[in-house]
């Protein structure tokens, strides 16, 4: 049940709980203690909404920062990432693997904010070797959703 | 001057579904949940193999009975999923669709007079393909009471000794009812016993919620009896390609083959190669579509329950088949004042067979919000026509 609730409500966060139970065929109940079971686990880490910021008039700017960085003896890469993401324009932050070590995605309002941010604060970290900023110039699909236009439905109104 | 016509095709009704299809194109802002296949598009890698056979030049035809590879996977695929061992060279065939398979397979088999029993509510195609292949078809009612499932009774009540074959509809469109083996185990028995054929069209053979699709050409004895009938439209969301493949044994394959050879000559080559990517490729999709319609299923049923509407729970394909018998209208009259008064078009029960009526084919290859909308509305017309009384 747990992975048909989750591949659910990771489309469709919004959905009640006694929504869930009637397209699942269970209980309310039942449903509703294993979402709180999971978010308990911190299996279910959040509930957020998917916006094109685009579309509305607030300006923001999104870059994807490759970093490179040298880990520390006995902790890894793991306190330097934690130097990295508790900033909060910090939107994520992985470690890959690859020419780079840690991939960091940023939202700010503007270009000048998000190159301060890498030049003042990222860039002067001891750990960090060197960083490469790329910004986002559309977004053409996200979190597994498209961004563009609804499609219409193509088919016959009616068929056998 | 008379316009040279054939009798026999002048005096087949057109399908009932045109005349309520010409309504609905007359209005706007319909929801409709009239449609007889996958809202899904068509996999992305599906579609990739078959742009890609394209850009590759792949455009010739094939042999007549399709691609080796593809009757290889087809074969392996029935073997994994159903058990049933098929030489991929002698007993299998790709089709224009299932609906070419029905056809050719009548035609192969039939001779003037010869018995064919049909079970109905049932697909469009059944009744007049068969008279086209000069048959005599015999209609046995399915009855709701036994949820649409056809019994080993209802055949020995038709049986004559004209009697040649079955058609066996399941998963089945309108109703959405299944067989289980122990269904089919009863109907292979009779089969056997009278010495008689099925043509098996399995095309919802992977849309089922909950049971496993069995095939009667699994059951011991069936095989040699059964031309089988599936194909990619409804499993894969790939109905435009047009592909479907037909199993035999060797002596019927063999004469439904020359009949495609010469009206067909083959199926359509791009498709022919998106379908061995759909095959080899293709399951993790289909499960997620089968989710996504057992989900809307069970919403469905749901509905039906809140407002009191009288529906058996379907298990296959992505239809439900509600009874709107206390209403007091036919099912004509029903959808056709569904769609006037509430814009929702759904299919009324007898464009499958008189046995459809009182029923109504309501459509779930939608997505949810929209089976939402349509059950607001259908819960506010329901309740006039109850107040009405």
């Amino acid at each position: 049940m747990r992975k048909e609730i989750l591949m659910t409500i990771e489309k469709n966060s919004k959905i009640s709980p006694k929504e869930l139970a009637i397209l699942l065929g269970k209980e309310e109940i039942e449903v509703a203690n294993e979402i709180k079971k999971m978010e308990e686990e911190g299996i279910i880490c959040g509930y957020h909404t998917l916006i094109d910021w685009e579309k509305t008039s607030i300006e923001t700017v999104t870059a994807l920062i490759e970093v490179r960085v040298t880990p520390q003896r006995g902790q890894g890469f793991d306190s330097i990432a934690e130097r990295i993401y508790n900033y909060p324009e910090v939107h994520s932050v992985y470690l890959i693997s690859g020419g780079f070590d840690l991939l960091v995605t940023l939202e700010g309002k503007s270009l000048k904010e998000v190159s301060a941010f890498v030049s003042d604060k990222l860039s002067t970290l001891d750990t960090v070797l060197s960083t490469a900023t790329h910004f986002i110039l559309k977004k053409y699909k996200a979190q597994g959703t498209v961004l563009a236009k609804k499609p219409k439905d193509k088919r016959e109104v009616i068929t056998p | 001057m008379t316009i040279p016509l054939s009798n026999k095709i002048v005096n087949i009704k057109p399908s009932g579904i045109r005349k309520f299809f010409d309504l609905v194109s007359e209005m706007q802002d319909v929801i409709s949940l009239g449609v007889g296949e996958p809202d899904f598009d068509t996999p992305w890698h599906i579609r990739d193999e078959g742009i890609y056979a394209l850009e590759k030049g792949r455009t010739f035809y094939t042999s007549n009975s399709g691609l080796k590879e593809l009757k290889q996977e087809i074969c392996n695929y029935l073997k994994n999923s159903q058990n049933i061992s098929y030489d991929y060279n002698s007993e299998i065939m790709v089709t224009v669709g299932g609906s070419e398979a029905i056809d050719i397979a009548l035609r192969a088999m039939v001779n003037t007079g010869d018995e064919v029993l049909i079970p109905q509510p049932s697909y469009v195609s059944y009744y007049p393909c068969a008279i086209l292949a000069g048959a005599t078809p015999v209609i046995i009612d399915l009855k709701a009471e036994n949820n649409f499932k056809l019994t080993a009774q209802e055949i020995l009540e038709k049986i004559t000794n004209k009697t040649k074959f079955l058609i066996l509809p399941f998963p089945n469109n309108p109703t959405g009812s299944i067989m289980e083996k122990e269904d089919l185990e009863d109907i292979a028995k009779v089969i056997i016993e009278k010495d008689l054929y099925v043509i098996s069209d399995e095309i919802y053979s992977e849309l089922t919620y909950g049971k496993k699709h069995v095939s009667i050409a699994s059951i011991k004895g069936m095989k040699e009896r059964t031309v089988l009938i599936n194909g990619f439209s409804k499993a894969y969301a790939m109905t435009g390609w047009r592909l479907g493949y037909a199993c035999a044994p060797e002596p019927i394959l063999k004469q439904m083959l020359k009949i495609h050879q010469y009206a067909i000559m083959c199926a359509p080559t791009t498709s022919q190669y998106a379908a061995i990517e759909a095959l080899r490729h293709g399951e993790n999709d289909v499960e997620t579509m089968k989710t996504e319609y057992n989900h809307r299923r069970r919403f469905l049923m749901n509905a039906f329950k809140e407002m009191k509407l009288d529906c058996f729970e379907p298990f296959g394909a992505f239809y439900v088949f509600p009874c709107i018998k206390e209403f007091g209208l036919t099912s004509e009259e029903f959808a056709t004042r569904f769609l006037k008064e509430e814009k929702v078009a759904t299919v009324p029960g007898t464009a499958f067979g008189d046995s459809g009526e009182g029923f109504l084919r309501i459509s779930y290859a939608y997505s949810l919000e929209t089976l939402k909308e349509a059950m607001i509305r259908l819960n506010k017309f329901i309740t006039k026509l109850r107040n009405e009384k």
